[in-house]
């Protein structure tokens, strides 16, 4: 099944749950103001739904709109879900921010999700993009004087090449044919790719990547994870993170985003999409993700039933570091 | 026990971005192990002093204000 093919099932589905009344609302994607750019939608009539779509820009996580979230009359909402979104509400559902029963999962194989910013330096970054179509597994870029075609497969997001579940975990009503679960991506040859430096050189590209950093908190909104009422950087009695653009405020600030998603992070992306400078976010919670997988060999997401790594310990947990 | 856990990813962490592994420690040390605590307190500082002033993660206040 191709993307139009997906998109087209999607406005059906959609439009039958909502006038069965099964969902007060369907979260998916529609087309965006710019190309490469789609964004979340809410479809709440059946008329609404055909607005809906899918493409290879659909890089948020729908996830994140589960939380805290005004029910209406059926107590329930359909969500479009590939595989990490899939995964991310069952972070969701573990961690009592929604039950199962509030939410219908319309899952949707992963095809991978493309980077806009890696179309655009392949078409070269003083080129203006004004649409994007897709044949198969090609992007047709054009714009003024230019039209490229662009295979799919070279301009994925990072993460989607290591995808590790492209499958959704938990399905009501699923979309498409799964296909194979993994995008054939080394997770551990790619993860935390600053290891291999000596420890001057690891400082120097952790400054270096964060150097753009807006404090925007673009990332933080964008994740599913950050779901706290008040994020640890808005606190300001105490204030555990200075507010300033200096480096040690914006280091201490993703550092520890980071880790409060330690055992969490599903690998999904949205963090590194949503930025709007370019900055690698991956770089930090993919080192964590790795280390969870080692120590404690913990892939978040997978499965209900399992319990948070970090909510729980074994008492051979290693502890070398402990004198 | 579950401190442990968080510190074992924090620690991992911290070396990663390239801070100094000797200015981190963790240690158990019950209340009834007076000379453990104190031993350990020296060893922290020793250590600490061997490497200096912190080089990183330092806040120049006269940069931001």
């Amino acid at each position: 099944m191709d993307n139009k093919a997906i998109a087209e099932k999607i406005r059906e589905v959609a439009a039958r749950l909502l006038s069965q009344g099964q969902v007060d609302c369907v979260i998916g994607y529609r087309q965006g103001s710019v190309p490469m750019r789609e964004r979340p939608f809410f479809a709440y009539t059946p008329e609404e739904a055909a607005q809906l779509t899918w493409t290879s820009f659909c890089c948020n996580n729908l996830a994140n709109y589960l939380i805290r979230r005004q029910f209406g009359e059926a107590g329930k909402v359909a969500v479009v879900a590939q595989g990490c979104v899939s995964r991310s509400i069952v972070g969701l559902i573990k961690e009592n921010q929604i039950t199962r029963e509030q939410v219908f999962v319309i899952g949707v194989p992963s095809p991978g999700m493309v980077d806009r910013r890696k179309v655009q330096a392949t078409v070269g970054a003083d080129k203006l993009i004004t649409a994007v179509n897709e044949e198969g597994e090609e992007l047709v870029v054009s714009g003024p004087g230019f039209e490229e075609r662009i295979p799919r497969h070279t301009v994925l997001r990072d993460n989607c090449y290591t995808c590790q579940q492209r499958n959704p975990v938990i399905v009501d009503e699923l979309i498409g044919e799964e296909g194979p679960p993994t995008h054939g991506g080394d997770i551990d040859a790619v993860a935390a790719p600053w290891e291999k430096l000596d420890p001057e050189a690891r400082w120097a590209a952790f400054v270096d990547n964060y150097q753009a950093c807006i404090r925007c908190y673009a990332c933080r909104d964008a994740c599913p994870l950050c779901y706290c009422h008040v994020c640890f950087v808005d606190e300001t009695m105490p204030q555990w993170c200075g507010k300033t653009q200096d480096e040690a405020d914006v280091l201490t600030y993703h550092l520890l985003r980071a880790f409060h998603c330690a055992g969490r992070c599903t690998d999904c992306g949205a963090c590194e999409s949503a930025c709007p400078v370019g900055i690698k976010v991956r770089r930090l919670t993919s080192k964590i993700e790795k280390d969870i997988r080692a120590m404690y060999g913990y892939t978040p997401g997978m499965d209900l039933e399992s319990t948070p790594p970090m909510s729980v310990y074994r008492p051979d947990d290693p502890q070398d570091f402990i004198k | 026990m579950f401190a442990r856990r968080r510190f074992a990813v924090l620690k991992n962490l911290l070396e990663y971005v390239g801070i100094e592994p000797d200015r981190l420690h963790f240690s158990w040390i019950s209340s009834a192990e007076a000379e453990k605590f104190q031993k350990t307190a020296t060893e922290v500082c020793e250590k600490v002093a061997a490497l200096g002033p912190a080089k990183h993660l330092i806040k120049n206040i006269r940069k931001v204000a």
